[in-house]
């Protein structure tokens, strides 16, 4: 186990460098705005290009320039700095990350809660009114793009734009140490919006998976020896949940990376709109860092997956 | 033998599910009774309902939304009027099963001993480490080598043998007064079967309980039974003790069961006779007697009558439901008996040849 586990790390490291290596030939190499023409300012003459050029190192060579940024991030953990503000990439990403890490866990929260439950209870009552309702939204909650449902929310619940005037609408969120409540208020419309869609998933996910358990040989010895149904109900998620915690661990992760869309329709200072901005601008310096940040999050999201799995079903065993 | 001594009376038993293609009549009217500390095999091929009919006794097909009929009698009580708490109170506890594939039986990811504690704690209200105690004790029971070790592990690292074992053990958690087992040997290994059925006889003797056997294999009932019932199509064709089935077998289908398995003392060069044909449908069962289209021996008018279940003559307690007489099929079952074929047996009977059995294309397994 412990041979497996680090026999996975070395390979994510492998991996992070190949993903350096793929965003710098994306943004670098494929033709992209040029960084030092953006940042010269309107009707630039050719002569502050060059300049500016140099002093980003954009005048070297591409493998020079790879080699340079490469010796940064192993040597120092630096990712350089950015093109617009100067600021280091690293604290940039750091300063956001409360913001997506917020956003993240307590939508995970929410839509394995939410998802799980009501996933659980169409299972039992298969074919019931109840089944169909919360099946149908389901897939409605599927259909809807995050950022629509994000604009729709604010639309009618924003203090500001809202047709009810009852949640902090764009823009207000503010740090959990800062305000507590107001953090919490200002992430609830965020929370649901990034939650429904995968609720749902959970949702169809639970419902399948519990129905097809729940016709299992070991249900019937559960009943037959005589359980309540509370605890044949548990025996049957127990065995129903493993495939469902795989795609969780997948998911978080993922998002940790940065909810792009949902932070970017709700103005969240998180990685995902800082991703946005530096793309929309070229910042290189801060989309290969946000890359990186998100590649090693689904890296570690799936050495933590198959590491945990070993514990849910004891019949897996890594060698 | 008086019904009233029974422990479990099951009377005019029907189940019937509804599907898509039309009722499924699963059990269609039948009648039997364990008696304590006795042992009755169901004996009939897969699709017969046996396997229903015990599932109903503890309620499992309720929810399946089966259309059960008839009584079921456990101690004077009626199991299928009895609410769902109660009878939750009754499995595990007065009436406990086990299953064919003890692999799938037991739930993969927790550990036996859980599985095992969890039967006790179902029932008895004793603290848990008293229940884990238990669990250890019943495993040691079963056989299982140093069971305190073993109750930690999971069911994927026994043996075959062993988690039919431990699901003995678990059925047996709170000392049950009947015993149902449903194939409990089909998945197993010829040598492990026969330890199984052992120490199932072993624990029948220690612990005075009732078993109910359902199997396909004669072997199995011929090992184990006191009394036989044999089912075909959801109902019973032939009932009896042991000693009198394995005798004077009446019913061309029991002939069948018997031909087609190996026995000491036949011939080496007899060749073993499969019953040809297919189960019938239990959408559309076959008319007059459900057995007759694969009955060698049937007569033209055995597709219009229902034959009923009526005693032997001599053997009042031996029971079977065939329209040939009792001269025909004494005679029948002297030439099968000795090796002949269904032919030669017919000839001997003074039968007109009947029509073919069912085209012999796909063996029964």
């Amino acid at each position: 186990m412990i041979r497996y586990i680090i026999r996975r790390l070395l390979l994510g490291i492998v991996l992070l460098l190949v993903v350096c290596l793929v965003t710098f030939i994306l943004f670098r190499v494929l033709p992209t705005g040029n960084p030092a023409v953006l940042r010269a300012g309107r009707d630039p003459q050719p002569k502050l290009i060059k300049e500016i050029e140099v002093v980003l190192g954009l005048n070297k060579s591409l493998p020079a320039q790879f080699w340079d940024y490469l010796k940064e991030v192993v040597l120092h953990f630096n990712f350089g700095y950015s093109y617009y503000s100067q600021e280091a990439v690293r604290s940039l990403i750091s300063e956001r990350l409360s913001a997506t890490l917020s956003l993240t866990v307590g939508a995970a929260v929410l839509w394995i809660v939410a998802g799980l439950s009501v996933g659980i209870i169409s299972a039992l009552r298969r074919h019931s009114l109840l089944d169909r309702t919360v099946m149908g939204a389901s897939l409605v909650m599927i259909s809807a793009p995050e950022f629509w449902l994000g604009l729709v929310f604010l639309y009618l619940f924003a203090s500001d734009i809202g047709q009810f005037k009852i949640l902090p609408g764009a823009g207000s969120y503010v740090g959990l140490t800062h305000d507590p409540w107001k953090w919490f208020t200002s992430l609830i419309m965020p929370w649901v919006v990034l939650a429904s869609g995968s609720a749902a998933v959970y949702a169809r996910l639970m419902r399948s998976s519990l129905s097809e358990v729940m016709r299992e040989d070991y249900i019937r010895t559960a009943r037959a020896k005589g359980l309540r149904d509370r605890a044949v109900v548990g025996h049957g998620v127990r065995a129903a949940i493993n495939p469902i915690f795989t795609l969780f661990g997948l998911e978080v992760g993922v998002l940790l990376g940065g909810a792009i869309l949902v932070e970017t329709v709700f103005n969240i200072p998180g990685i995902g709109r800082a991703s946005y901005q530096a793309i929309q601008s070229s910042d290189f310096p801060v989309i290969q860092g946000t890359v990186l940040l998100a590649s090693m999050f689904i890296i570690i999201a799936n050495i933590l997956v198959d590491i945990a799995y070993a514990y849910l079903d004891p019949r897996v065993r890594y060698s | 033998m008086s019904a009233a001594e029974a422990l479990l009376r099951v009377e005019d038993l029907h189940v019937e599910f509804p599907s898509e293609d039309g009722v499924v009549h699963a059990v269609d009217g039948i009648t039997y009774q364990v008696h304590a500390g006795r042992t009755l095999g169901i004996v009939g091929e897969s699709g017969s309902g046996k396997t229903v009919s015990s599932l109903t006794t503890l309620g499992l097909t309720r929810r399946q939304g089966a259309r059960i009929s008839g009584r079921i009698l456990f101690e004077g009580k009626d199991l299928l009027t009895l609410p769902e708490e109660g009878l939750r109170a009754i499995r595990g506890n007065d009436i406990a099963m086990i299953f064919q594939d003890p692999l799938s039986a037991l739930h993969p990811l927790y550990r036996v001993g859980k599985q095992l504690v969890e039967a006790v704690l179902a029932h008895r209200d004793v603290p848990k480490a008293k229940a884990r105690e238990r669990a250890i004790e019943l495993l040691g029971l079963v056989g299982i080598p140093d069971p305190a070790k073993r109750v930690d592990a999971y069911p994927h690292e026994f043996s075959g043998g062993m988690r039919q074992r431990a699901m003995i053990a678990m059925a047996l958690a709170n000392e049950p007064k009947l015993l149902i087992a449903d194939e409990p040997t089909t998945a197993l290994d010829v040598t492990v079967q026969a330890q199984i059925l052992a120490l199932m006889e072993r624990l029948q003797r220690e612990l005075g309980m009732a078993i109910l056997i359902i199997t396909h294999d004669l072997g199995v009932v011929a090992e184990m039974a006191d009394d036989i019932a044999v089912m075909y199509a959801g109902r019973i064709v032939e009932t009896g003790s042991a000693e009198s089935i394995f005798a004077k077998p009446q019913h061309p289908y029991t002939w069948g069961l018997l031909r087609s398995i190996p026995r000491l003392g036949t011939s080496r060069d007899e060749e073993l006779v499969p019953i040809f044909g297919t189960p019938p449908s239990l959408i559309s069962p076959p008319s007059g007697c459900h057995f007759h289209p694969r009955c060698p021996y049937a007569q033209p008018d055995h597709a219009r009558i229902d034959p009923q279940l009526e005693p032997v003559a001599d053997e009042p307690s031996h029971f079977v439901a065939c329209l040939l007489e009792t001269e025909v099929r004494r005679r029948l079952w002297g030439e099968l008996g000795a090796g002949g074929t269904p032919e030669q047996a017919l000839a001997e009977a003074g039968l007109p040849a009947g029509k073919d059995p069912a085209q012999p294309v796909e063996e029964h397994t």
